[in-house]
């Protein structure tokens, strides 16, 4: 009993503020504001939380197991939720649903949790479910705009089906090795075509969650439709909580098939990289932009997969956590001034610099670590997952990565130069950032600057193996 | 002496111009700053020269190492050996001038000198890094500041040129990343490169490798057919950016491309050196040709540096004892000579408002100090004894003429030959623009050099000098440097 406490505290926490919303919800009710601060205080007790008696242990005849490996990217996504919370604050005060907001939220991020510990096929479909289900009702939480329903739309229909794939792939595995234990799974692969046909359909899946080209369509419509705090939610913690999973999946189940999904990574990681990159060449707008961007991303993620070792678990759980901190820096800047001027298009940057120098600095940053540049942190989260797809020796892959942050660089530099250097007659008026904001800016900028430089961060995830 | 003290001095001081109040602050905050790294580089000559006296015969002295990433075995490994001494001193002459010539900058004069100075850290980072991770680190920090130098306070089609040189820098770097990389795994996970120059690396992947890291490090110093970021780029930056650029970025890929490219692959460098020396002989004639059909003053110079730095190239694909340390000295030379150009003609600029040479004249007769400066800093330029240019490119020559076969001797007596193109431009920009009646009369009002642009021109013109009239004490440093490197190539 004191196991299921200790093993599962994250889940528990996670499922604790979801019960509490949802009597508050049915009791008196309280103001936005008294709320959003109550929730706010709770996700961050929930991810200090996490840094406590971690564990390694199954539960559940082997269907749910964690390290403290596992612990430490269920805090990863849970710093980023919180994150989230504060950086969107001025739109969640305005919601009219903010119970119903959060609920969704952490029903997700508790879906992801038990995706990201799961050791069986069962489990793992059923919380894929829990994490992706909430998020297509979250994305339609502007209820008067005609896009985001759009949005939710296309992501439903995208997920159903996607989950449709999964759910065959799983029969062909179960009907070929008779279990749905991942252990058991890799005991009894054999490489026949059935199980290279059932390979074949989860990793599409997964494609279609991580939206790896070419199962990327639905990303940048999704991206845009949604409310920022939506976007936010799903370019980070859904892209990194699909990730690690999918590391397990590949690394543990399907080791014995390693030399067939090598070739797959090396061809998916190339196109993802440079569709991604071609197609945030052409972006007006905003939303859209950070979408492809991170699609490009999702690209060198995979490079780092390839690596089928640990150094490519640690890089992968080193470049999401500073992709939480980048990315969650770009989409809070752009959720502030789509906030306070409801403009999302880079041209409407122009001459921001003038009139919003922080704001600006801020998105620099976070596009210099999303380029890869130093001294920001995402130079080196870019340079290990190269380092780890490097290992087999495949220098011509090496160089088209990094021709790729060249491409990379020219768009990320674009929205820089139209803050910093394009002349505008009338620019932004100057906004008034509020505090609580300013707060998660700041310590986003932060941790662009010093994850980067404090080495012991990544020597610690090296050492939880 | 404490090799963090050069890392550490910019750093204090853009930090503290981050939190200065006014502009006034701002300046005498980077002045007092970049004093302190003279001072600091001085001392370190004074401490090196001193170590060597006492015949401290270590390859690197004033070795520090801190581990970093330990997992991945990448620390932080600071050494100097004369080359990096050479290098620093050029650093910090640049950065002080380029600060005292920065003095009316107005717009955003904060972010400009944190720009400057973050500038100046990155050089000084990467030419005591002995830890490529960390040396690649240091390089790559230096690009984002250039490319905002450059797209905010430039002038002419400068989002164009700022765009160019960062896409092509990142390049480089791309290759520079691969090369590294490659090494990194050859060696048993060490980017060390006291480690890596002791170890055998087959000669296929020296041959795999060597034009990954000599292109990626050529195309920050302008290697042919790489340099067209040049032009653009030095034309439309501020002059503080300009001098930086030419004077120290520059110098920067020519470090990497005998340091880590043919320092730790000689194989590959023999095996590539005709091509280098092709190359550069093309770019030393290019340039030189190029620069005669130019109008504009800063294009002069930017298209000359293609040129001068050719030399350098050319005196690395030579391979001798000789001619490297030439090229060591002409980067040296070239960091200062150039740098007091762009001074130059920044000065001019902005008292003509014009660069084209067509619409200046008789200018000696208004600003005498800036005019001399200009004919000093052009002597120099076209190679006359006494000034470092004649040192520098004296000894890539002598070097060159040591390979006695046909090749390299055509190769040497065409780099040669570009001297007579170089006096040809010079003379005629000199005069042009200095000697002859005033064309403009409005250009009788001009005033002569101010304070802070003096001090700039004596500090940069000082150096030339003391290369030029007793080019011993460089040859010291730089000569045991090279003979080190020429070791490894010998396979010794």
């Amino acid at each position: 009993m004191n196991e299921f406490f200790t093993l599962m505290k994250s889940e528990l926490l996670v499922t604790a503020i979801i019960f509490l919303l949802l009597f508050i919800k049915i009791g008196k009710g309280m103001k936005n504001e008294s709320l959003l601060s109550l929730v706010q205080v709770l996700l961050l007790l929930n991810f200090i939380a996490g840094f406590f008696f971690n564990k390694t242990g199954n539960l559940f005849g082997d269907m749910f197991y964690t390290t403290p490996l596992i612990a430490f990217q269920k805090n990863i996504l849970s710093l980023a939720v919180y994150l989230i919370s504060l950086l969107c604050s001025d739109w969640l005060k305005k919601t009219g649903h903010l119970p119903e907001f959060f609920m969704l939220m952490l029903s997700a991020l508790l879906g992801m949790f038990l995706m990201i510990s799961s050791s069986n096929l069962l489990i793992f479909y059923l919380s894929l479910e829990l994490a992706t289900i909430p998020v297509a009702a979250m994305a339609n939480f502007d209820l008067e705009k005609k896009r985001s329903s759009e949005g939710a739309m296309k992501m439903i229909l995208s997920s159903a089906f996607s989950s449709g794939i999964l759910l065959f792939g799983i029969s062909l595995l179960y009907g070929t090795t008779g279990t749905i234990s991942f252990p058991e799974i890799t005991a009894q692969l054999d490489g026949s075509s059935v199980q290279i046909l059932a390979f074949i359909f989860l990793v599409t899946a997964f494609a279609f969650k991580l939206s790896i080209v070419p199962f990327h369509l639905w990303t940048a419509d999704v991206y845009e439709g949604s409310p920022m705090a939506v976007t936010s939610f799903l370019s980070v913690v859904s892209k990194g909580s699909v990730a690690f999973i999918f590391i397990t999946v590949l690394y543990k189940m399907f080791q014995p098939m390693q030399d067939m999904w090598y070739t797959l990574l090396v061809i998916l990681a190339i196109a993802t990289m440079l569709i991604g990159n071609l197609f945030a060449l052409r972006q007006q707008n905003i939303k859209r932009f950070l979408a492809f961007s991170s699609i490009a991303q999702v690209g060198f993620i995979l490079v780092g997969i390839s690596s089928n070792d640990y150094m490519g678990i640690a890089a992968v759980v080193y470049f999401v956590l500073i992709y939480v901190f980048s990315n969650l820096a770009a989409f809070g800047v752009a959720a502030v001034i789509a906030e306070h001027t409801g403009k999302e298009n880079i041209d409407d940057y122009k001459g921001l610099y003038k009139t919003n120098p922080f704001l600006s600095w801020i998105l620099a940053l976070a596009l210099f670590s999303l380029a890869g540049v130093p001294p920001t942190a995402g130079f080196f989260g870019k340079l290990f997952l190269l380092t780890a797809g490097g290992a087999k020796a495949a220098y011509w892959f090496i160089l088209v990565a990094a021709l790729n942050m060249i491409i990379s660089l020219y768009y990320y530099l674009r929205v820089v130069r139209a803050m910093f250097m394009d002349k505008n007659d009338n620019p932004m008026e100057p906004i008034k950032v509020s505090p609580v904001v300013k707060l998660a800016l700041v310590i986003c900028g932060a941790g662009i600057i010093m994850i980067g430089l404090l080495s012991w961060i990544f020597e610690y995830i090296k050492s939880l193996h | 002496m404490n090799l963090l003290l050069l890392i550490g001095a910019p750093l204090l001081t853009a930090v503290a111009v981050l939190f200065s109040r006014n502009k006034q602050q701002v300046r005498w905050i980077s002045l007092l700053g970049s004093i302190v790294q003279i001072i600091l580089a001085f001392a370190l000559l004074f401490a090196f020269r001193q170590e060597r006296a006492e015949n401290n015969s270590a390859q690197m002295l004033f070795e520090q190492n801190y581990k970093l990433f330990d997992s991945l075995n990448i620390n932080f490994h600071f050494g100097v050996d004369g080359i990096s001494v050479a290098m620093i001193l050029l650093t910090s002459l640049v950065v002080v001038a380029g600060v005292l010539v920065s003095w009316n900058v107005e717009k955003m004069t904060k972010e400009f000198y944190f720009l400057l100075l973050l500038l100046g850290l990155g050089a000084y980072g990467f030419f005591i890094s002995l830890d490529l991770f960390i040396l690649f680190f240091f390089l790559e920090i230096s690009v984002i500041p250039k490319y905002l130098l450059i797209g905010i306070w430039g002038s002419g089609k400068k989002e164009y040129s700022a765009n160019k040189l960062a896409l092509m820098l990142m390049g480089g770097s791309a290759l520079i990343l691969v090369g590294m990389l490659g090494l990194y795994f050859i060696a048993g996970h060490s980017f060390d490169i006291l480690a890596l120059s002791k170890t055998d690396i087959p000669v296929n992947i020296q041959n795999l490798l060597f034009p990954l890291l000599f292109v990626g490090f050529g195309v920050f110093t302008a290697l042919f057919p790489l340099h067209t970021w040049v032009p653009d780029g030095h034309s439309s930056a501020p002059t503080a950016g300009s001098m930086f650029l030419a004077g120290i970025s520059m110098k920067l890929g020519g470090y990497g491309c005998l340091r880590v490219a043919t320092y730790l692959l000689p194989e590959g460098a023999k095996e590539y050196a005709n091509i280098i020396i092709i190359l550069s002989a093309i770019a030393i004639l290019y340039g030189a040709f190029a620069t005669m059909m130019q109008k504009d003053l800063k294009y002069i110079n930017a298209y000359s540096s293609v040129s001068h730095v050719g030399f350098s190239l050319l005196g690395i694909g030579m391979l001798t004892q000789t001619a490297i340390t030439g090229a060591l000295m002409q980067m040296v030379s070239h960091g200062l000579m150039t740098a007091l150009f762009f001074a130059v003609i920044g000065m001019v600029y902005d008292r003509t408002h014009t660069r084209m040479t067509g619409e200046m004249g008789g200018l000696m007769k208004v600003m005498p100090f800036i005019s001399t400066v200009f004919f000093i800093v052009g002597l120099c330029s076209l190679g006359l004894p006494g000034f470092s240019g004649f040192v520098a490119e004296m000894t890539v020559f002598m070097g060159s003429w040591e390979n006695a076969d046909a090749f390299h001797r055509i190769a040497t007596i065409a780099a040669a030959m570009s001297i007579v193109v170089t006096a040809v431009y010079i003379l005629r920009a000199t005069g042009q623009t200095m000697m002859g009646a005033i064309k403009n009369e409005s250009h009788l009002q001009l005033k002569d050099a101010a304070w802070n642009e003096k001090l700039a021109a004596i500090i940069l013109v000082a150096g030339i000098l003391a290369i030029g009239i007793a080019p011993g004490w460089l040859n010291d440093l730089l000569r045991p440097a090279a003979e080190e490197i020429m070791n490894r190539i010998a396979g010794k």
